[in-house]
């Protein structure tokens, strides 16, 4: 498998006004390391208003203007500047936004699906390849002629769905596909990702919903107070959470009502309130003394990731 | 304490048909209910209907053989999905939270709510820690009976257990009725004494 994506120590913060003219630099996310493969699909799982989705924002090029981005961000090898990005966007990478609002509810399902065309030999030969998608996902012609508020919410998904891989892309960026679906609708569009994932095309599941993460993810990426925590794969979320790493994931998985609904104390630190050292420090109960001062990096342990001093004492032990 | 709803039948006035029909439900504070059902099946307008939020509907809804009063707090209270909605984003949390009742510490550092978190304003702090806002402001000390809708969907698995047990603890404390409306079959099993599957009691 050939890598796709290859996200490195991005951070993105946002200058806020205060009071007056008072600005502060609010840092949303500090640490985010992640790399997809092709055929892969890799979730980012994290907690509603954490920041996952400035990640895709990051990706696509479409950060508000207040926002500052570092890091690395590579496709295919390849950094990305902004005008690759532009480039890209659409064509090679395709993003399925959270929700139908992102459709513009005063233009024909159709032609937004196709988007803009030089001229009509492009727009014919497009219309038709729309069509062939859309008879796959199982949208009738007379979804071409609708607007956006006559369909349902398994229709726009399927819709929005369908649009991104109109491009042929390697790579698609999907952000909180499933909520506010019924469980019907939500295996629907699980499913269209393991097609994707059949047609060698990397998927990014940006989600909170850790029962989908587990249905469709080869890999899952932990993401807390801004930092990726730990990549584990999807099998390590079985019996008792034994084989997960970080500590953060290990409760996460016992907190699920079906493996023991267990009880941990403290919540995450806000934007703006993160510790010097390991975020997690507070809550940890196997926390040595360096974790309050230093702030642990990303280690790799085989195919898997995690940031805790735990295992880099582990690692040391062993040479 | 008796929440009980009478052939409740509810539409939209500009729909032609009917989204809740004949709905009959007998609430106490004996047991815990858990009701289940998919989402755009009108569970939400149920719950509104039960709390006296929507007020033009078809049969009735009595809260201990009485009709709610139509002016002043309501003994029914309902937590939404969203707590970024229902709070006044011009307000500080502190201003929120008085809106329903003086907060006493001890609730305060039940549900873990920090003292910094009392003078931000609801953008700057996360779905969690606005869940348990709305949720200590819901528990005002004439607050009977409790309707959570969806209450914990948006939240992580950790904040899910944390917000649930310290309600759940006031819950029984205070005697209150609770129900919980959820998609999550596991997490229904988990808490609740009985569940109800919301399309065996809709009619339509």
């Amino acid at each position: 498998m050939t890598e796709l994506l290859d996200v490195e120590n991005v951070s993105i913060s946002f200058i806020q006004y205060t009071q007056g003219l008072n600005q502060r630099n609010l840092k949303v996310i500090t640490d985010l390391t992640l790399d997809i493969s092709e055929g892969e699909i890799l979730a980012v799982l994290g907690s509603s208003g954490s920041g996952k989705s400035l990640l895709a924002h990051a990706i696509m090029g479409i950060l508000p203007e207040n926002a500052q981005l570092n890091g690395k961000i590579k496709f295919k090898g390849k950094e990305l500047s902004q005008e690759d990005k532009e480039e890209i966007r659409g064509s090679k990478i395709a993003f399925i936004p959270q929700s139908v609002n992102f459709l513009d509810p005063l233009m024909k399902i159709s032609d937004q699906a196709i988007g803009h065309c030089e001229n009509d030999a492009e727009k014919k030969e497009k219309r038709i390849k729309q069509r062939e998608i859309f008879e796959h996902y199982n949208l009738g012609p007379e979804v071409d002629e609708m607007y956006p508020f006559q369909l349902s919410g398994g229709m726009a998904r399927r819709v929005l769905v369908s649009t991104a891989l109109l491009s042929e892309p390697k790579l698609v960026i999907a952000d909180e596909p499933t909520p506010g679906l019924d469980e019907k609708t939500v295996k629907e569009t699980l499913n269209h990702f393991r097609h994707m994932k059949e047609d060698n095309i990397g998927v990014l599941l940006i989600t909170h919903d850790i029962h989908a993460a587990l249905d469709v993810a080869d890999r899952i990426g932990i993401f807390y107070s801004g930092y990726v925590i730990e990549i584990a794969e999807t099998k390590d979320f079985s019996g008792d959470g034994e084989n997960l790493l970080h500590p953060y994931t290990k409760s996460l998985y016992k907190a699920l009502p079906a493996n023991g609904f267990e009880l941990v104390k403290g919540h995450q630190p806000l934007h703006g309130e993160i510790p010097e050292g390991c975020p997690f420090y507070d809550r940890c109960e196997m926390a040595f003394d360096r974790c309050k001062k230093e702030r642990p990096e990303l280690i790799s342990l085989g195919n898997k990731k995690v940031r805790c001093f735990k295992y880099e004492e582990g690692e040391k032990n062993e040479a | 304490m008796k929440l009980k709803a009478e052939n409740v039948s509810f539409k939209y006035p500009s729909a032609k048909e009917y989204i809740l029909k004949d709905i009959n439900l007998e609430l106490d504070n004996n047991k815990i209910i858990g009701l289940i059902g998919d989402s755009g099946s009108g569970k939400s307008t149920l719950c509104k209907i039960l709390s006296g939020y929507i007020q033009k509907y078809e049969g009735s809804v009595k809260f201990n053989e009485k009709e709610f009063p139509k002016k002043g707090f309501k003994p029914v209270q309902l937590i939404y999905q969203h707590p970024e909605k229902v709070m006044n984003p011009k307000w500080r949390m502190k201003q929120v939270l008085s809106e329903s009742w003086d907060v006493d510490d001890d609730t305060l550092s039940e549900f873990g709510i920090q003292k910094t978190w009392l003078t931000r304003f609801p953008q700057e702090l996360s779905g969690g820690e606005l869940q348990r806002f709305s949720v200590v402001r819901s528990l005002n000390p004439k607050t009977e009976f409790l309707i959570a809708d969806e209450m914990t969907t948006m939240l992580d698995a950790i904040t899910q257990v944390q917000i649930l047990d310290s309600v759940l603890k006031i819950v029984k404390k205070r005697n209150m009725g609770f129900l919980l409306v959820s998609h999550d079959m596991d997490l229904v099993d988990t808490i609740c004494d009985e569940k109800i599957y919301f399309k065996d009691i809709n009619g339509i």
